[in-house]
């Protein structure tokens, strides 16, 4: 009997940690993985609308990038508080819109050429003239797919 | 005293905090996002000599946006909250009589004279003002396209017992096998050709 007396007086064995590092690493190497670097840094409000009836934007080697918002503080000096089109990293104006479409197309495979889609990153407080100026120029480079970025969510939020 | 029995063993326990730190970093970086939005397609640039189709006028149902943000359908002022049911009972009207080679065999809606004949004849034109804010214009998109999608929903699932937007999804899922793509890429088609989504904008006009 003593000898199991003895025992209890060992207290618990404490827990093996050797394993710690490799769970770590393990996730570690997932994020790694995963994280997608910005490429451009915005330099225009971007808070986008809200709607429900979206579709996601697959393949993201076959989008094409643009942004309009009113520009961000620290280029409110230089640049006005009216919304102003962003591409890749500079302010644009309206119909400069074409030639980047036609020199972003040409940056891209051959066989994706004909099938990329122009994704309309435009901040809520917009007005749709700006839009429609981008849309004429994408007509005219026969850029015709186009997605309305735009947060999930309930689109009657949009009117407050 | 000095051990003889091969090198020291470096202290490896300092190496989870190591990795904590970095898995920490790119936990906070990580933005795993896949964008979504409304997918639309611009009208190419018509050629100027050919002539525009003759449309009935109560084929087009018309959508205008004044500056304020209010919704001015067919004439009429109404509540943005209305325009979804006001696209849906113009879409599924199905007005043109039975016996014609344009009747609508599963339209369920009214059926009056006075509105669309079938769903494939029927325009939506949207028109808005340059003063308009883009999430108003968001708004009114999102409702349309939402009226397209709940009729395409209904006929899919009297055809194909699911959703159209869940075929939809699947189909443009890059994960989806081609067998099964191949499947779904009839029952989509045959689907968008029952309600084709036909939403004509209009030039922008300027102030009024």
């Amino acid at each position: 009997m003593s000898k199991f007396a003895k025992k209890k007086d060992a207290g618990l064995p404490a827990v093996n940690t050797a394993s710690l590092p490799d769970i770590v690493f393990m996730l570690l190497f997932f994020f790694m993985t995963v994280t997608v670097m910005k490429d451009s840094s915005l330099k225009v409000e971007n808070t986008l609308p809200n709607a429900s009836e979206t579709k996601k934007l697959e393949k993201k080697d076959r989008v094409i990038y643009i942004y309009v918002g009113k520009p961000t503080s620290q280029y409110k000096a230089q640049f006005g508080e009216e919304a102003r089109i962003q591409l890749n990293d500079k302010f644009s104006s309206p119909n400069e819109v074409g030639d980047y479409i036609l020199s972003e197309r040409a940056k891209k495979p051959q066989e994706i050429q004909n099938v990329l889609t122009t994704a309309l990153k435009v901040d809520r407080n917009a007005n749709m003239g700006l839009i429609a100026d981008i849309k004429a120029q994408l007509r005219k480079v026969n850029a015709l797919k186009v997605n309305y970025t735009t947060y999930d969510g309930d689109a009657f939020n949009n009117l407050q | 005293m000095s051990r003889r029995g091969g090198p020291a063993e470096v202290n490896a326990g300092s190496m989870a905090d190591i990795a904590f730190l970095l898995l920490i970093f790119f936990l906070v970086t990580t933005t795993i996002e896949t964008d979504a939005g409304l997918d639309r397609m611009l009208p190419p640039i018509e050629p100027p000599t050919e002539k525009p189709p003759v449309i009935k006028e109560k084929n087009i149902f018309t959508v205008n946006i004044n500056r304020n943000g209010q919704l001015l359908v067919e004439e009429e002022l109404i509540d943005i909250k209305k325009l979804r049911e006001r696209a849906m009972a113009f879409l599924d009207n199905g007005g043109a009589p039975s016996g014609t080679p344009e009747y609508c065999s599963y339209c369920k809606g009214k059926r009056l004279s006075d509105s669309s004949d079938n769903p494939a004849k029927a325009i939506i034109s949207l028109k808005n003002d340059r003063e308009t804010k883009y999430s108003t214009y968001i708004t009114v998109q999102n409702e349309l396209v939402g009226a397209y999608n709940e009729l395409r929903n209904r006929e899919a699932q009297r055809l194909y017992r699911r959703d159209f937007t869940d075929m939809e999804a699947e189909y443009l899922n890059p994960e989806t096998d081609a067998s099964r793509k191949e499947d779904l890429k009839e029952k989509v088609k045959r689907i968008q050709e029952l309600f084709p989504q036909k939403l004509s904008e209009a030039e922008t006009g300027s102030t009024n």
